[in-house]
């Protein structure tokens, strides 16, 4: 058998395991309440500070708006990590992976089509939860997102950075902790992006490196900040910038394509250690 | 400029009088897990068309041996072949089928799904209609479009014999294919396994029942604590026969006959003698001189020494024990 036809083996395998195992129906539940709270939500907006100026309501609306956009990728990151666990090492662990590694496959080609199909579900998810809220913020106060593509495609690109790591971690520790690892280093990143902000914003150089640091090492909080950038209004940045600084749901400015090779180096350095890790274990 | 072809004509002809290479040869397996020695150089052969029983108590390392073989656990060190490529290859388990042990399949996928995958993962072209065929064998013909969380344990097991069965195999690794089944189930495992072996399908069976090995398999080999402890045919494992027969009126020229016939063994009237293995054509002969020495024949029980006994006489003594 073919590698490319294993990996779309497995990519297919764990889209239809997704799609089965009520992970889909439940996302579906969470992200329909999320974006119809955030309809009342933007339509309230709407209603109660009906007397702001134009440039207050857009700021109000692409503030609120990368809000719900980080409820969305904290469903996204959340859903994929522990999907992404226990789809490797809860097969392993429960003797499902024996008979089909006993096939003629290599393991890293089964790895590569697991991850795969994740990043598809994960990628499809977070595009299509997206373009719902973009549509609702557009319906209840009328704004629209500059670059709404790039956007979500960074938003997935976060996804699946976050579930690659999800991916290495179950290789080495059991699927329910690399689930909580993974949101854990998440969070941790994001917290210190937002860290690294004030400091930017207190022009205290030390503080602001824990920032880029942090974005370096694991670059969820990143991914997350180009994503935002795509999402805002760009006068926000000429109008408010000073006093936003060290706003956690505003980006000054959008990623460099330096910092995008270097994700993608990151995510294909983590796939091959996993993989790797993987190949070597005993199972 | 016909000799290049010719002798390109010979080669392949050459090669294709070479008796085809084992299932399954193996050289030296070595694992050790932390400072545990699991298995210590272990090498066995499973000749194509061969049912190959291992047997060995629990933590002997046959679990251990079978997935060194898969390519599922690393051996430390070690040679490994299958069906004539070496097993580091993915390709040489292209014509495997393996039950494993810790059985478990796709809860979300149903039972003829499941066929399908595997037989797309061995990149066998086996149509729908075959692998239903291979569901209805190991008596899951019903519930092909079950889903399998439904499933009862020895059901999964079914399923997992099918698995197994279904990319047409030329070996077949079964580890306990009977721990979940009924009598009905074993006895149908059993049947199963005879027909691959008329079909010329190499079968490799770890089964705590001896029974269901002795009955099946052509040669066995028994580990221990990590290395082979015996290994061979039934008749050279279970070589010495047995001959009880109830007597009266023994004297002793009827007890020198009796002896010189074999190891002679006597409780009350019950008199034992070993035979080797040629020497059942003597037991009429036998018969004949005790009575006419005058010994009142009651009976007379040909028996075996059994494979249960064997393996208790091994694990117990060592390879070298008599039986």
């Amino acid at each position: 058998m073919t590698a490319v036809r294993t990996v779309l083996t497995f990519a297919g395998l764990t889209l239809r395991e997704a799609a089965r195992r009520k992970v889909l129906r439940s996302l579906a539940v969470l992200t329909l309440l999320l974006l119809g709270l955030s309809a009342w939500g933007f339509a309230r907006l709407d209603a109660e500070f009906g007397g702001l100026t134009s440039g207050e309501a857009r700021l109000a609306a692409s503030t609120v708006l990368n809000l719900v956009m980080f409820g969305f990728s904290l469903i996204a990151a959340l859903g994929t990590a522990f999907l992404a666990g226990p789809t490797l090492s809860g097969e392993v662990e429960s003797g499902t992976a024996l008979a089909m590694l006993a096939r003629p496959v290599r393991r890293s080609t089964v790895l590569v089509g697991k991850w795969l199909g994740l990043v598809a579900f994960g990628g499809a998810f977070v595009s299509l939860a997206g373009l719902a809220q973009f549509v609702v913020v557009q319906v209840t106060v009328g704004y629209w997102p500059p670059r709404p593509v790039a956007g979500l495609a960074l938003l997935a690109a976060q996804t699946a950075v976050l579930l690659t790591l999800g991916l290495l971690l179950s290789t080495v520790i059991s699927p329910m902790a690399s689930g909580v690892v993974a949101v854990g280093l998440f969070g941790a990143t994001w917290i210190a992006g937002v860290v690294g902000g004030i400091g930017d914003a207190l022009g205290n150089e030390g503080v602001a490196r824990v920032g880029a640091v942090s974005r370096m090492l694991l670059p969820t909080d990143g991914l997350w900040r180009g994503a935002m950038n795509a999402f805002q209004d760009p006068s926000l940045l000429t109008q408010f910038a000073p006093d936003l600084g060290g706003s956690p749901f505003f980006s000054e400015a959008p990623l460099t394509a330096t910092y995008l090779a270097w994700a993608a180096l990151w995510v294909a350095v983590v796939l091959g250690l996993a993989g790797m890790a993987f190949s070597r274990r005993d199972l | 400029m016909t000799a290049p072809a010719d002798s390109t004509a010979t080669a392949q002809r050459l090669l294709a009088d070479l008796p085809p290479s084992p299932a399954v040869w193996c050289e030296g397996l070595r694992k050790r897990y932390g400072r545990r020695t699991a298995v210590d150089g272990v090498s066995f052969t499973v000749g194509r068309g061969e049912v190959l029983g291992l047997l060995g108590p629990n933590g002997a390392g046959k679990t251990s041996v079978i997935k060194m073989l898969l390519g599922l656990v690393r051996p430390d060190a070690g040679e490994v072949l299958l069906l004539g490529r070496p097993a580091r290859d993915p390709q040489a388990r292209a014509r495997v089928g393996y039950l494993p042990e810790l059985f478990r399949y796709q809860p979300w996928l149903t039972a003829a799904e499941v066929l399908t995958l595997h037989v797309r993962l061995s990149g066998a072209a086996v149509p729908a209609a075959e692998q239903r065929e291979v569901l209805g064998l190991v008596g899951l013909g019903e519930r092909t479009g079950d889903r399998v969380g439904g499933f009862s344990k020895g059901m999964q097991q079914r399923l997992g014999m099918a698995v197994a069965l279904v990319a047409r195999p030329e070996l077949v690794v079964l580890d306990e294919p009977t721990s979940a089944l009924d009598p009905l189930g074993r006895v149908d495992v059993r049947d199963l396994v005879l027909s691959l072996k008329e079909r010329g399908v190499a079968v490799l069976l770890n089964s705590h029942l001896i029974g269901e090995v002795e009955r099946v398999c052509d040669r066995v080999v028994i580990l221990d604590r990590g290395r082979v402890a015996a290994a061979g045919t039934l008749a050279e494992l279970l070589g010495s026969r047995e001959l009880r027969l109830r007597l009266d009126g023994v004297d002793a020229r009827a007890e020198a006959r009796l002896a010189a016939t074999g190891r002679l063994t006597r409780s009350g009237e019950w008199f034992t003698v070993t035979l080797s293995d040629d020497e059942e054509s003597a037991v009429p002969a036998l018969v004949a001189d005790l009575v006419a020495l005058g010994v009142g024949v009651h009976a007379v029980e040909p028996g075996r020494i059994s494979l249960e006994e064997r393996l208790l006489a091994v694990l117990r003594e060592g390879p070298g024990a008599s039986s």
